[in-house]
């Protein structure tokens, strides 16, 4: 997924000479996870910045330069390091537009890599997207596999208003895909069905993805997994679709449960889709916990609590 | 009609030469015991280090930030504490913690992965490490005025890097530090870089230690790698701040000689001659140079000291190793003081898959 991120960035700034890129060390370094590497040498230090170490500045910084017509892509080092940005996201990146009654819009991406598994320090595992997909006027977008990821990465620099692009770097390296050289784009607001399935649908997106699918392989049913990709714009057609299909469904998320995505989602489900429901909505969510340290991740994560899931909510 | 209105100036201080000379003026009284306590600190650092660098490698502990190079920014400036002060620290300090009591069994046990480590005894005046840059300063200065509130004549002492004071958090902790007047001693360990970016990139301003003035305090730069500089400058920071004379600003000039962790390759952003340039000013290698010169030191007592080093550092990675694994309650427990209903059945249907699972 690293290389594939780091070819949409090229692709995109041949095409747009307005894409900038900013960040703590994404310059000569190439950003921690090596995402803007060869950047910097191809494009100089004029569109590929490195900031100074002050994530409000960055964000701050990249809303105006959007407003006068570039294209910024910020990268923030871990999305446990965004939260010094959050004011200038909220309360300006998402409001530009609106409050300019359209005069300014904020064509402004985010990428930040989120998630746990790998073993990391404090504050570096987290997932927490639905802080972002709360709040109006952000577009939330996760892939789950490099193809996503170069498409959507593309459609979120080429998107008219602010996107957080949430990476899951415990797949970063982990997911091998043909990605093709040329660019493409993905459209944002659309689901995936992976796999199709008749006795079951499952939800997720991210890195849980990858879990998801170990999951259905130990399972003896037909299940059909979901991965929405966007959170904010949601295809909740796709989703609806599934559900009356099978009349049963697993939301799987490693982020805490509490006011979680799958609440959203599990709450649509029950306003559109009650009816086709056969079992009540399941969700296979991280704790309402801090994200532990690595000698307790593996308790906190969804792994066979996912397939637990499903079997209860097959068997109801 | 113009006029000056305001003018100001930054001192430098060095007292300990590369050479291991030093300006008697300068130098701080320190018994031969103390330096050689001091010696012991900052190569024990330098052992740790080392130490966790080899355990990294093998996989026992994960990922941390090496200080080698910083021994005498950390060591001489937590050696300026009383006992009832406090340290409120951000992930490069190991040697100013040990100063301070720091368990190494429990500094190794946290970086091993395990949040029992975080857990120091009463009596230990050490805050929780703080990762995100630039954050912990305010809290120093909340805990130093809360301090004072309570008639306790505390000084609160903190440390960040170069990179951090580029952070709105870290300004606005320096601004009611100024405002309040707040007993807290601000020590910058400018090594340079954080992480690739180098310190000409974090602030176009000559020194660091000149921000302190614009927020109406003294700042002051000193030579990092000189232990006795760092020591005599947050001595004299100390006691400002503990006769009532307000916050000081430190900017303690040293470098990182190791990765910025050990997940970072620094050969990608930087040159080895710019290294082995600053290598020569290893604090540790200058402190033993006075040390001889003083006749203060022998092989001897050095060959005593890095065994008696070896062994507290064994002894304390064989009971880190040695210490039963955390159980998942551990996750909730310090969540809030009691537990609400939603956490204890999500700990309870987690301890039942666990024991199925066995
Ligand atoms: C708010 C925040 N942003 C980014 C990071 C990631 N990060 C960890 S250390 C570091 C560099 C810190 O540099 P400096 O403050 O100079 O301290 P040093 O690491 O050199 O001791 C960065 C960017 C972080 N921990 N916190």
């Amino acid at each position: 997924m690293v290389s594939a991120l780091n070819q949409a960035l090229f692709c995109e700034m041949e095409l747009d000479e307005n894409i900038v890129v900013l960040g703590e060390d994404v310059g000569i370094d190439g950003g921690v996870f090596r995402v803007t590497e060869g950047l910097w040498q191809r494009f100089g230090s004029e569109r590929i910045i490195d900031t100074p170490l002050g994530e409000s500045g960055i964000v701050g910084v990249a809303i105006g330069m959007a407003a006068y017509g570039l294209r910024p892509v910020v990268e923030i080092q871990f999305s446990g390091f965004s939260y010094p940005a959050f004011d200038q996201l909220i309360s300006h990146a998402s409001r530009l537009r609106n409050r300019s009654r359209g005069r300014f819009s904020c064509p402004l991406v985010v990428r930040t890599p989120y998630g746990g598994g790998v073993r990391a320090l404090e504050h570096h595992s987290e997932s927490m997207e639905a802080l972002y997909a709360h709040v109006p006027g952000l577009k939330v977008v996760i892939p789950s596999g490099p193809y996503d990821a170069k498409g959507l990465l593309s459609s979120a620099i080429r998107d008219p208003d602010p996107v957080i692009f949430y990476e899951p770097k415990r797949v970063y390296r982990a997911i091998k895909e043909e990605v093709p050289e040329k660019a493409y784009t993905i459209p944002i607001g659309e689901a995936k069905v992976i796999q199709n399935g008749n006795d079951v649908t499952i939800i997720s997106w991210g890195a849980m993805i990858r879990e998801c699918k170990e999951a259905i392989d130990k399972i003896d049913a037909s299940a059909e997994l979901i991965d929405i990709r966007t959170l904010k714009p949601l295809d909740f057609k796709t989703i609806l679709n599934s559900v009356k299909k099978t009349g049963r469904v697993v939301i799987v998320h490693e982020a805490p449960r509490t006011g979680g995505f799958g609440a959203e989602i599990a709450s649509l489900i029950a306003e559109h889709g009650l009816l086709h429901l056969e079992a009540p909505i399941m969700r296979v969510t991280g704790f309402d916990t801090i994200f532990p340290l690595a000698k307790l991740e593996k308790s906190y994560l969804p792994d066979e609590r996912i397939t637990a899931g499903i079997k209860k909510v097959l068997e109801f | 009609m113009q006029k000056t209105v305001e003018k100001f100036s930054v001192l430098y201080l060095q007292i300990l030469m590369g050479n291991g000379e030093c300006d008697e003026k300068d130098m701080p009284y320190l018994s031969k015991r103390q330096i050689q306590e001091i010696y012991f600190f900052m190569v024990l650092a330098r052992k740790l280090d080392e130490r966790m660098l080899n355990l990294q490698r093998q996989g026992r502990i994960g990922t941390f930030a090496p200080s080698k190079g910083q021994e005498a920014s950390s060591v001489g400036s937590a050696y300026a504490l009383e006992p009832k002060d406090w340290i409120i620290p951000s992930f490069r300090e190991i040697g100013g913690l040990l100063v301070r009591g720091m368990p190494i069994d429990q500094y190794l046990l946290y970086y091993a992965g395990d949040e029992r480590g975080s857990n120091l005894p009463k009596g230990i005046n050490i805050f929780p490490t703080s990762i995100p840059v630039g954050t912990q300063p305010a809290h120093a200065v909340g805990f130093a005025i809360a301090a004072r509130m309570k008639k306790e004549n505390l000084v609160v002492i903190t440390y960040f890097g170069d990179g951090g004071t580029s952070e709105g958090d870290f300004h606005e902790a320096m601004n009611f530090a100024g405002i309040f007047f707040a007993p807290v001693v601000f020590i910058c360990q400018n090594n340079q870089y954080a992480i690739s970016v180098p310190r000409s990139k974090q602030t176009r301003a000559s020194t660091i230690a000149q921000k302190a003035i614009s927020y109406g305090f003294p700042g002051i730069q000193v030579d990092g790698n000189d232990v006795f500089a760092v020591y005599k400058a947050t001595l004299d920071a100390v006691k400002r701040a503990r006769d009532g004379n307000g916050p000081t600003f430190i900017e303690c000039v040293t470098y990182r000689l190791g990765d910025h962790t050990t997940a970072d390759d620094a050969s990608k952003y930087r040159q080895q001659k710019e290294v082995d340039e600053w290598s020569k000013k290893d604090p540790i290698l200058r402190l033993r140079k006075y040390l001889e010169n003083m006749k203060m030191w022998s092989a001897k007592e050095e060959d005593a000291l890095l065994k008696d080093i070896a062994e507290k550092i064994e002894s304390a990675v064989k009971s880190m190793e040695n210490k039963e694994p955390p159980c998942v309650d551990d996750m909730f427990k310090f969540m809030y003081e009691k537990m609400p209903w939603y956490l204890q059945e999500q700990l309870s249907s987690l301890k039942e898959r666990t024991s199925e699972g066995e």
